[in-house]
């Protein structure tokens, strides 16, 4: 839900959620048919065969592969992730250009998130400014979606008989992408777990068929699931005794290192050259990947390259923001000048083959 | 008689939408009844997190045959206007019609339209998909690879009409693939599986073993109980919340109340942040020990299942996610006090208030300086007004209040007490912001007061100088609020404070370029306006409202600036700027107005405007002085004599804010006025003398706007 910050500063409790990842490489596709009937749900909750250090309430990296395991038996191309900085997940080409044009798709993976103003230099064990998401996008939504996502959580080990399952009401904007999206946060006996969204718009462009979205926190849901309140202490091998790897060992040092190079050191007239330079790039990729008006194929040709830069400016604007050297009505401009990269990136999807564009 | 029932199943609605949407459903449906010509005898909608259900009886199976006669052409009109005629009728050929004689007219085509009832399940299934395409929700979406809109995802659609004494029947249609049924489910967790229901009666009770609670007002009354009944087992007492009662009765469809704990220790936050924590992120009620304010460590939720263990694991999940949060508020607590209040003035340099008004920065400066100028106006200390004018605003930017916006003010109470400020400086940093609506309480701490004033004052100017001024419904800055805000803080505390000599020097201090004494003028009567409505509301005549204040607009414009041009010169003879003493000439002129001698004077009063009125349509006008020498009659020198009397004596009680008083001199007219329109004719013979006793009837008006526009005073 929206909530009026007086100073126009953004609170950052739900802020692990509130924006979603970007994810991996292509792969082609077969052309799947329009989903009218839902997919099927099956019965039997998965944990139990697994062995324990695999299993999602003991093991970080079990929680990851449970998650993958049930959406890739759902049908989905399970990505790796992204190989770029992204701080809003629905900048991942695989959510945001893929949720455009009529194709169908079906994607799930996981996505590191960089948020560089959520840095806490390791003090604080429930904000990182780098955390993972697992990221579930079916175009179109089946019409049970909602039980294939009540049917993960029964597959990483939660009963809805004996947890508080609840869909409140969240609808989801991204200015910075022109999105936005109708659904519900997913509590767990009051904790925010998910996200779930149905694409209304992104790039600015209408979405049909609609993108129906799921984001599962993973850090918060490993939490819960082992029972602790530190996420550095996740288990996140599944072992225990000298075996055992935490949350902590690997990524604390990392925290620290990043939060000084968020808010101290980053070169701030470096970074606003590169955003210039990103902004730049990417409309001129745009450009020159528009066909030939008199060539026999009028798809256009280059707009990953180009999104990549959009994600790139994105990302340099963030790192600015956290150095605080943005005033309030330079940072609407800012958002406003990635949203028009993001904007003319979807337009020229659509005009690419994955977006649904004949030759 | 048949009745209907009918249930649109979908994906979990928000809760704030649901009771209207109830509504909505039900004004809809019956609506379309009426207008096919239906009647029903009841109607009832309910919500709940994942459906709309409505239930009408008394609906007759058909709708009422009718029977229409439809006037055509005469026999042998042109071709052209029989098939017009045959068509707009819907006849095939000229043999359906009857042929009527007149006697004036000759013969003509009639056409009879006859038209069976129709079946009420046929119109029903013809309304209803068009009443659920367009769904006034406030927001809705597309979903799949449908069309439909609606608020979430809609699942299925139940729909059955008939008699209490026999089977329902289902009635059929379709929208964007959903086929209507006679089946529905129950609770997402407890009772998933499809079942069937007849009409409204089995399907509530049906609903109800499938562990659904179809009236939400069934469903608050339960979370009330059990909630109270939950903290008076642990000997406490629920702190009522009944937005969060109602919010939480759109959660669940099946509620059950537990209570949860957590650790003593976060007692050190204050209780409303305790409360606003635990209410807005995670939907639970705070307790309290009995009798007091102090909070318990305690919190009751409200779950949607009756989980295998009891809900413990319910509890403990909802306790550690308020652990959590609570753990967050304590460290936002905390940090906020590591810095002071002024610390974070710089800050305000980088904020901007609004494009064309500058900086928080600037906005605190003026409010600043306004406090200090309202400040000996309203027997506040010059030193601590200025004081809590600079610290007011400090807290926005403070992590707690980032985090809850509602609790802006109080967290700058807060901090500025653990600062050691002084009592009344902390005290306004919290009620600068008052009255927020009708129902809030006015400050009448002086501090308090001057802040609220400058602050109020300053958001009215500023908007007023760049012309951003409310607009129909639209006042998007609250600025209606703002002075009504104004008007309320000065009438209740009694201060009789001139505005204009405030809002002048402060409409210079604005940049940008305009009129400033225009805008001035404009911003009094807008609050004014709100002085009228709240006098209105308050039960006051609003005609003496518009005769006091219609006195004294006529001043002049340029005399009326340089006096508001300092604002030392406290002089307040000008009463029309000061709230307080228009409200208290209202409610002398209603008293005057009362007694006979009220009366009988406005009515003297209005046989003189009357006269004058007819005599000045020729633009003559008779405001010249009376000649005493043309004054002949003895009742003519007498009512001269008490207008001479009365007239400054009513002008020096009002310059003593004594209204009673410039009534009593009023009061002293009437008999003159009257022994006058008895006995004189003004109309003499003598042009000279007439136009003196016109100048006197004039003279009777001047009087009275000492006190009011007499002409403004209805009934």
């Amino acid at each position: 839900m929206v909530s009026g910050g007086s100073a126009n500063r953004p609170s950052f409790l739900d802020r692990a959620l509130a924006t979603r990842l970007g994810c991996a490489a292509f792969q082609a596709v077969a052309a799947a048919p329009l989903f009218r009937e839902g997919l099927p749900v099956s019965q039997e909750p998965l944990t139990q065969e697994l062995p324990p250090h695999m299993r999602p309430e003991k093991s970080f990296q079990g929680l990851i592969l449970a998650l993958q395991r049930f959406w890739a038996d759902k049908g989905c191309v399970i990505l790796q992730p992204y190989d770029m900085e992204v701080g809003a997940g629905t900048f991942h080409p695989a959510t945001t250009l893929r949720a455009l044009g009529p194709k169908p798709w079906r994607a799930a993976y996981v996505q590191p998130s960089r948020r560089p103003k959520d840095g806490r230099y390791g003090e604080n064990p429930n904000r990182f400014q780098h955390y993972y998401q697992f990221q579930v996008i079916l175009k179109p939504n089946p019409p049970n979606l909602q039980e294939l996502y009540l049917e993960s959580l029964k597959a990483i080990g939660i009963d809805t008989l004996l947890h508080d399952i609840r869909f409140v009401e969240d609808d989801w904007e991204s200015p910075t992408l022109g999105a936005s999206g109708l659904g519900w946060e997913c509590w767990c006996d009051g904790m925010e777990v998910s996200q779930f969204t149905y694409f209304q718009y992104v790039a600015g462009i209408e979405c049909f068929p609609v993108s129906g979205e799921l984001t599962y926190g993973l850090e918060r849901l490993a939490m819960y699931l082992q029972g602790v309140d530190n996420g550095y202490e996740l288990n996140f091998n599944g072992r225990e005794g000298a075996e055992k790897v935490t949350y902590g060992d690997v990524f604390k040092q990392a925290e620290e290192e990043y939060s000084r190079h968020n808010f101290e050191h980053a070169d701030i007239e470096m970074l606003k050259r590169h955003f210039e330079d990103a902004e730049r790039e990417c409309r001129m990729l745009l450009e020159a990947g528009t066909p030939d008006p008199k060539s026999n194929d009028q798809r256009h040709k280059m707009v990953l390259p180009a999104y990549d830069q959009c994600i790139k400016a994105s990302h340099r604007f963030n790192l600015l923001d956290a150095r605080g050297v943005i005033s309030v009505p330079e940072r609407q401009s800012y958002i406003l000048r990635v949203r028009e990269l993001a904007k003319a990136c979807g337009a020229a999807w659509l005009e690419t083959e994955a977006g649904g564009k004949a030759a | 008689m048949p009745e209907l029932l009918l249930e649109l199943f979908s994906e979990e609605i928000p809760a704030r939408m649901q009771r209207k949407a109830a509504d909505d459903l039900q004004k809809l449906v019956t609506g379309a009844l009426v207008d096919a010509g239906l009647t029903y005898e009841g109607a009832k909608a309910f919500s709940t997190p994942r459906r709309l259900a409505l239930t009408i009886t008394g609906i007759p199976a058909h709708s009422a045959p009718t029977r229409e006669e439809r006037k055509g052409p005469k026999v042998g009109a042109p071709e052209q206007a029989v098939q017009g005629f045959l068509r707009s009728a819907g006849l095939a050929s000229l043999d359906e019609a009857k042929i009527q004689s007149d006697p004036k007219k000759g013969d003509f085509y009639v056409a009879v339209i006859e038209k069976h009832g129709r079946h009420t399940t046929d119109i029903l299934a013809e309304a209803l998909p068009a009443i659920i395409r367009s769904f006034p929700w406030p927001k809705s979406m597309h979903w799949g690879s449908g069309r439909l809109h609606w608020v979430r995802p809609l699942q299925s659609i139940l729909c059955t009409f008939g008699p209490e004494t026999e089977d329902p029947e289902i009635v059929r249609f379709e929208v964007d693939g959903i086929a209507s049924s006679n089946e529905t489910r129950g609770h997402r967790f407890l009772a998933p599986d499809a079942f069937a229901v007849r009409r409204f009666e089995d399907y509530a009770e049906k609903l109800e073993k499938a562990k659904v609670v179809l009236d939400p007002e069934r469903r608050k009354d339960i979370i009330l109980h059990d909630a109270r009944d939950r903290a008076l087992a642990l000997g406490l007492e629920l702190v009522e919340d009944e937005g969060l009662l109602d919010e939480v009765a759109g959660l669940v469809e099946w509620p059950v109340v537990l209570t949860g704990t957590f650790e003593e220790n976060f007692l050190e936050i204050p209780p409303e942040v305790i409360r606003a924590t635990i209410r807005a992120n995670q939907k639970c009620f705070v307790l309290r020990k009995p009798g007091t304010t102090d909070l318990a460590n305690r919190f009751v939720l409200v779950s949607n299942i009756e989980a295998r263990d009891g809900g413990v694991a319910i509890a403990a999940g909802n306790g550690r996610v308020i652990r959590a949060r609570l753990s967050d508020a304590k460290f936002f607590y905390d940090t906020d006090r590591k810095e002071t209040l002024e610390s974070r003035l710089p800050k305000f340099e980088q904020i901007v208030f609004h494009e064309k008004l500058g900086t928080q920065a600037e906005r605190i400066e003026r409010i600043v300086r306004l406090a200090a100028e309202i400040a000996p106006l309203v027997g506040a200390d010059f030193a601590e007004a200025q004081e809590a004018a600079r610290l007011a605003k400090l807290d926005l930017v403070t992590e707690m209040v980032g985090e809850f916006p509602e609790l802006q003010g109080l967290m700058g109470r807060y901090y500025a007490t653990a600062e050691g400020k002084a009592p009344a400086v902390a005290a306004a940093i919290e009620e600068h912001y008052k009255p927020q609506g009708p129902g809030d309480r006015v400050p009448n701490n002086p501090v308090s007061i001057a802040v609220a004033l400058a602050d109020k004052l300053d958001t009215l100017a500023g908007f007023w100088a760049i012309d951003e001024k409310p607009t129909g419904s639209k006042d998007p800055f609250a600025l209606r609020r703002a002075a009504l805000g104004v008007i309320r803080i000065v009438l209740e505390n009694g201060l009789p404070l001139p505005l204009l000599p405030i809002l002048l020097p402060h409409l210079d201090r604005l940049e940008g370029q305009f009129d400033k004494t225009g805008v001035g003028f404009d911003l009094l009567v807008f609050l004014m306006d709100r002085l009228k409505v709240q006098l209105r509301d308050s039960g006051a005549r609003h005609d003496l409202v518009d005769a006091v204040l219609s006195v004294g607009q006529d001043v002049d414009h340029g005399a009326q600036a340089a006096r508001g041009a300092s604002l030392t010169g406290a002089v307040l003879t000008y009463t029309n700027d000061v709230p307080l003493l228009i409200v208290r000439r209202v409610e002398a002129l209603g008293a005057f107005l009362a007694t006979e001698d009220g009366r009988n004077l406005l009515g003297g009063y209005r046989r003189a405007a009357n006269i004058l009125k007819a005599e000045e349509k020729g633009g003559e006008r008779f405001d010249g002085a009376v000649d005493p020498a043309l004054l002949i009659e003895p009742e003519e020198r007498a009512l001269a004599e008490a207008i001479g009397i009365a007239l400054p004596a009513a002008e020096q009680a009002v310059s003593r804010e004594d209204y009673a008083g410039a009534m009593t001199a009023l009061a002293k007219l009437r008999a003159p006025v009257d022994a006058f329109f008895e006995k004189v004719l003004v109309n003499a013979d003598d042009p000279a003398v007439r136009v003196n006793r016109l100048r006197l009837l004039a003279a009777i008006r001047s009087a009275t706007r000492a006190v009011a526009d007499f002409s403004k005073i209805g009934g």
